[in-house]
């Protein structure tokens, strides 16, 4: 029925932006999914003599301060940030999306309730309430998926609760109302899908910050477990020689701005095709 | 003569921060079976209050403590949540003023008028079906085409068109139209109307046209509501009001209507003072304030003065018409 280019896929694919964005995930997904096919090197296999190794045709991009292939652990930390950044965001942005609706919509004393939790959550810095975290939970990526969703949740829930408090009293609903449409009917068919938008785009927004999260924490050591190659350790690696070998710190950030650029562009460009109206074509 | 939407001595009042604000008082209107009434009234009379009331729709702040309001016979005040959805889109239905914000945005045409048709048997197919034939009777060009484009892609008239179509798919029996023309320009506002007039003729419904323009009143109604300050001041077939008001307000409303102007003059007509304070209003009439008739009688309720069959008018120096 509907040519593929009047898809959202179709439309993503006319725009030289989120092709650009999509081109550059794809990468980091298809190289974190086949990292043990690709590594030239056991990301966690230390060669003594070869320590600080400048980047050569054995190893691409330099070895650390235990002789371990930079290239190898950094596909092996795509993983890592990959599936704490998709667990994190989706855990944080269902609840939000839950409870914003649920503020938007609800009596009074339970939208101010929620906004009251919101922003004494959001009060806290996000690196301080995860320290304080770290301090209380084992170390590990569920520790850090969990300061996350605790960290970010309440600015989904946000966006979401304005979204849908700005269109519960907005005319078209008030048709639909008019016309005898059921709450869930509201909810489901109008509400959600106009909330979907500007939901999709703060979610792609927020994964290039998770992952930061995630590598800020591994840097500080709070993070992942020692010898876990995680795009974090690998720069607190670095950080540590980068007077005697740059190389390590430059290849561990790469990566990063990477995801950072690629996931920033796609949600710019979900967000001018998501809303029609912002549409050029069709 | 059995009327589609009866509305008895309705009061709806809100509570507010200084006060019950007392936006209808005792209003009673008439809407017999396939006719169009009229309601005319500034900015601040208890229009949109009225239609919410009459949809069950009204803000949670707002109680009605007297009044009734039947629909078909049936008393929408005290239906349960359940029959009101059914009633409303079946029974009764709204064309809202401004069709840029009447329509959902992000989902396209067909889709919101395929919604709207949850409750009738048939396929998605043979909705689209009724919903193109719908749009190619309000004056749609291309109807099956437009069901996949979105509100933004259209005109405001064509958006009319489509809130109208909407609005008239279930076939109600009563549709109400909130100033359906006055976010639209002069030629439109024509073509609206006939429209209006069209669709009522086919589909035999009563319609509560809502309006400000008193011209657009006078062209399509067949009986007109008079409202001032949440009352009703004046009510009769359209040619007794606009031809003999009877209601101190009826005739400066008429006044100050420019449409009736023949000389470019350099100050437009208009009603010294300004609205009471709905929180607490004057007891007696309650347009005493602003009238130059007013006499010391005036401070007591005025009745409901019968001038001529249908037509009254809720004034202490209201004549009847002349024979």
């Amino acid at each position: 029925m509907t040519a593929f280019r009047h898809t959202l896929m179709g439309r993503l694919m006319a725009d030289p932006l989120a092709v650009f964005a999509m081109a550059i995930i794809a990468l980091l997904v298809v190289s974190a999914l086949l990292a043990d096919v690709i590594a030239p090197h056991d990301p966690a296999a230390m060669n003594l003599v070869d320590r600080f190794s400048p980047p050569s045709s054995t190893y691409w991009m330099g070895t650390d301060n235990l002789g371990r292939d930079t290239f190898s652990r950094l596909l092996q930390g795509g993983r890592i940030a990959l599936y704490v950044a998709l667990t994190a965001v989706t855990i944080s942005g269902l609840i939000g999306l839950v409870l914003g609706m649920l503020a938007g919509f609800g009596p009074r004393w339970l939208d101010n309730a929620l906004l009251f939790f919101f922003d004494t959550l959001r009060a806290y810095p996000t690196i301080i309430l995860a320290l304080a975290l770290a301090a209380l939970m084992p170390r590990g990526l569920s520790t850090v998926i969990i300061v996350v969703v605790i960290t970010s949740f309440a600015e989904y829930g946000r966006v979401v609760r304005t979204q849908t408090l700005s269109l519960k009293n907005s005319e078209f609903i008030l048709a639909e109302r008019a016309m005898g449409a059921s709450f869930a009917r509201i909810v489901f068919h109008h509400i959600l899908p106009n909330v979907l938008g500007p939901f999709f785009i703060l979610a792609a927004m927020n994964l290039p910050v998770v992952i930061t999260i995630e590598a800020g924490m591994s840097f500080l050591g709070i993070g992942v477990p020692p010898g876990t190659p995680s795009w974090g350790a690998t720069l607190k690696d670095g950080f540590d020689y980068i007077r005697t070998t740059p190389w390590i710190l430059i290849s561990g950030g790469l990566p990063l701005i990477l995801a950072t650029l690629g996931f920033t562009f796609l949600g710019e460009a979900l967000r001018d095709q998501l809303d029609p109206r912002l549409r050029k074509t069709r | 003569m059995m009327a589609a939407l009866l509305v008895e001595d309705l009061t709806v009042h809100y509570d507010t921060r200084e006060g019950a604000l007392q936006a209808l008082r005792d209003v009673s209107i008439t809407v017999p079976e396939g006719q169009i009434v009229g309601v005319v009234g500034e900015s601040g009379c208890g229009k949109s209050t009225l239609i919410n009331a009459l949809l069950q729709l009204l803000p949670e702040n707002a109680t009605i403590p007297a009044g009734r309001i039947t629909l078909e016979g049936e008393d929408v005040t005290r239906a349960s949540t359940r029959r009101l959805r059914q009633m409303r889109g079946q029974e009764i239905s709204v064309v809202f003023q401004d069709p840029m914000t009447s329509l959902n945005p992000v989902l396209s045409i067909g889709r919101q008028m395929r919604d709207i048709q949850y409750r009738q048997p048939g396929s998605g197919a043979e909705k689209d079906r009724r919903s193109a034939e719908m749009l190619a009777r309000v004056g749609i060009p291309d109807p099956v085409g437009k069901l996949s484009a979105y509100p933004h892609e259209l005109s405001g008239g064509m958006r009319q068109r489509v809130a109208i179509a909407m609005a008239a798919l279930m076939r109600p029996r009563v549709l109400i139209a909130d100033e359906p023309t006055t976010a639209l320009d002069a030629t439109l506002e024509v073509q609206i109307i006939e429209l209006l007039k069209e669709l009522q003729q086919e589909i035999g419904c009563a319609i509560l046209f809502i309006s400000h323009h008193l011209g657009v009143i006078a062209e399509l109604c067949d009986r007109v509501v008079v409202m001032y300050a949440g009352v009703a001041v004046e009510e009769g077939p359209v040619e007794d009001v606009f031809l003999r008001p009877g209601h101190p307000y009826t005739i400066k409303l008429i006044e100050c209507d420019p449409g009736r102007l023949k000389e470019k003059v350099a100050d437009l007509p208009a009603i010294p003072g300004s609205l009471p304070d709905l929180t607490d209003p004057p007891a007696g009439c309650i347009f005493r304030d602003r009238c130059d008739r007013a006499t010391d009688i005036c401070a007591t309720p005025p009745p409901r003065k019968r001038l001529n069959g249908e037509h009254w008018a809720a004034c202490h120096h209201a004549r009847a018409d002349a024979p």
